[in-house]
């Protein structure tokens, strides 16, 4: 399979040393404590990462001394304000390589930016009859919205299928989309089986056909080089929290004749050109889709977020994740009755798993005990559960915090469980 | 392993566990309910035979943890031949002995028979809900609300 994606170059990228980990490990606060009298060891990284100082101190000296409403008044603090804010714009221009800082719309996450194309792009040019097109392994919040979306349009929703690795089928992909299709959502990562989607070549198929193709990076961005303009997409999402950043903001990244071609979503101040009680002109882009205060200081932290991976950087955060996962899939690989769920050739740090006869809660249980933070359950993503015939796996997510000492106490936490259960 | 897990998942439970009693449909049942903990993606089938205001037989079907199931296994037991008022009795000590309401009350705790081995649960609040969702559904199906209980929506 050719592949353009940036995912392949990040291989040859030098991974972090063990002296590097541990020095940064300091950075984070957080993972100096104990947890049932355990070393906390926090494998849940897909599902939300944590702080550096960096960021928790830049939020913290941005209300100590630079906090006002951005965009609206004259004084200095609101100037400083405003200023900080659109640092943050510039910074996920910076970490897409978007070509515009307009282009880039902040809001509180993937989901809240999802749910921004999925109600204003599908009132534009969505219509009875019309069809989006998803995958079998789309996050309940990349699902969803499409599914309200078509609801509301009278559209239909088109499912991609995957194979038993947990690859996506991209005959299939491609022969699903038609003269119907108004847009391709993609994950570029699936966050329940790690999968690295080729986006480019979806893409490719895609514009084809002249579709647009909206990509949910909530679990790309935050572990490999993005660039949408090498990737080709049309709209690219993700979430700060899981960048190390603030919860409560993220952003939405799209081609412009898109944007400027979409109705507002939100009404309210900030996104009006002029308002009578008769008409209302709005406001252009970024502007028009940031109705209300936004979360100034949740862009501040975010904008050091990214200088703090960006000085790491991603290829070598990447290729130490990929370490990880090796080191991980070989030592679960061993313990008799685990079963990985998700084996594409191509996988970000994800490690689902199901162990025979124990529910993932008991595992989880059992392995919080130990001091290990993994997730249990359908990891917001049912249809996958169900595509695999299970349940609920756990999930150990890695981050650039991580460490091999860790996930040798996760096995060791596995086998305990084996124990109890006999 | 520590004390409180080995509480947690004692023998009694793990038994339940892998051999659940009363697993699967229920003939002549004339009562169901479903229990959904949308967390997790657990869901089980709780059937009732009521004869009068006699609750002569129990069963479940579904999938879900340890916790859940040997709650569930346990309860189609202790359920079986008891009158409504006796059930609704015996579901509100078992929901103080696994949040930690009944502590101060051991007269309460000796009328639990069998089910005090889940009081392990109280150490664990994540999963309450695993070892009620069952008695959940079964108050559901004895009062005719026949559809789905949520962990997320009944107390």
């Amino acid at each position: 399979m050719s592949r353009t994606s940036p995912a392949r170059s990040e291989r040859s990228a030098e991974r972090l040393t063990d002296l590097e980990v541990a020095h940064l490990r300091a950075d984070f606060p957080i993972l100096d404590q104990k947890v049932h009298g355990k070393p906390l060891a926090y494998l849940d990284n897909a599902n939300t990462t944590q702080k550096p100082l960096a960021v928790i101190d830049a939020e913290s000296r941005f209300y100590a001394s630079d906090y006002a409403g951005v965009h609206r008044a004259v004084y200095e603090l609101a100037e400083r304000a405003t200023r900080a804010y659109e640092n943050g714009r510039n910074a996920v221009r910076r970490l897409l390589n978007a070509p515009d800082a307009h282009e880039v719309i902040l809001l509180r996450g993937t989901t809240e930016a999802i749910n921004l194309v999925a109600s204003s792009f599908s009132r534009a040019c969505v219509g009875a009859g019309d069809e989006i097109l998803i995958t079998a392994m789309e996050h309940h919040s990349n699902l969803v919205p499409w599914q309200m979306a078509c609801e509301a349009h009278g559209a239909r929703l088109v499912v991609a299928p995957i194979d038993d690795r947990g690859e996506l089928i991209l005959d299939e992909l491609e022969s699903r989309i038609g003269p119907r299709t108004r847009l391709v959502a993609v994950a570029h990562v699936s966050n329940s089986l790690g999968t690295v989607n080729p986006v480019s070549e979806i893409v490719e198929m895609a514009h084809a056909q002249r579709v647009p193709v909206l990509v949910d990076g909530a679990q790309g961005a935050p572990h490999m080089p993005v660039d949408v303009q090498a990737l080709g997409c049309d709209f690219y999402a993700f979430s700060g929290h899981k960048l190390y950043g603030p919860s409560g903001i993220g952003a939405l990244w799209g081609r412009r004749e898109l944007l400027e071609a979409m109705p507002p979503w939100q009404g309210g101040g900030a996104m009006i050109e002029n308002v009578t009680f008769e008409k209302t002109t709005y406001a252009g882009i970024p502007a028009r889709f940031e109705a209300g205060t936004p979360n100034i200081a949740g862009a501040v932290g975010l904008a050091a977020a990214i200088d703090y991976v960006q000085a790491i950087g991603l290829e070598r955060i990447a290729a130490h994740e990929q370490h990880l996962l090796a080191y991980a899939t070989a030592l679960l690989g061993e313990i008799p009755g685990l079963r990985i769920i998700g084996t594409a050739s191509e996988k970000a740090g994800v490690l689902s798993f199901v162990l025979d006869g124990v529910h993932a809660h008991d595992i989880a249980t059992i392995l919080d005990r130990e001091g290990v933070a993994v997730r249990a359950g359908h990891h917001c993503a049912q249809p996958v559960m169900e595509r695999f015939g299970v349940a609920a796996t756990v999930r150990a997510s890695f981050g650039v915090y991580n460490t091999r000492e860790e996930i040798d106490v996760l096995a060791s936490g596995l086998r305990t469980v084996i124990e109890v259960f006999g | 392993m520590s004390s409180d897990l080995r509480e947690l998942y004692q023998t009694v439970i793990l038994d339940h566990y892998k051999k659940p009693r009363n697993f699967g449909p229920l003939a002549g049942a004339t009562c169901v309910a479903e229990g959904r903990n949308p967390l997790c993606g657990d869901h089980i089938k709780v059937y009732a035979r009521v004869a009068g205001d006699t609750v002569e037989a129990v069963g479940f079907e579904g999938s879900g943890c340890a916790i859940s199931t040997a709650s569930a296994s346990l309860m189609t037991q202790i359920a079986k031949g008891k009158s409504r008022a006796e059930i609704d009795a015996i579901g509100a000590r078992f929901h103080d002995l696994v949040t930690g309401g009944a502590q101060a009350n051991p007269d309460a705790l000796a009328a639990l028979g069998k089910l005090e081995v889940l009081a392990g649960v109280r150490e664990f609040p994540a999963r309450v809900k695993c070892a009620t969702l069952v008695w959940h559904a079964l108050r559901a199906a004895l009062d005719g609300r026949g559809g789905a209980v949520s962990t997320e929506t009944d107390e």
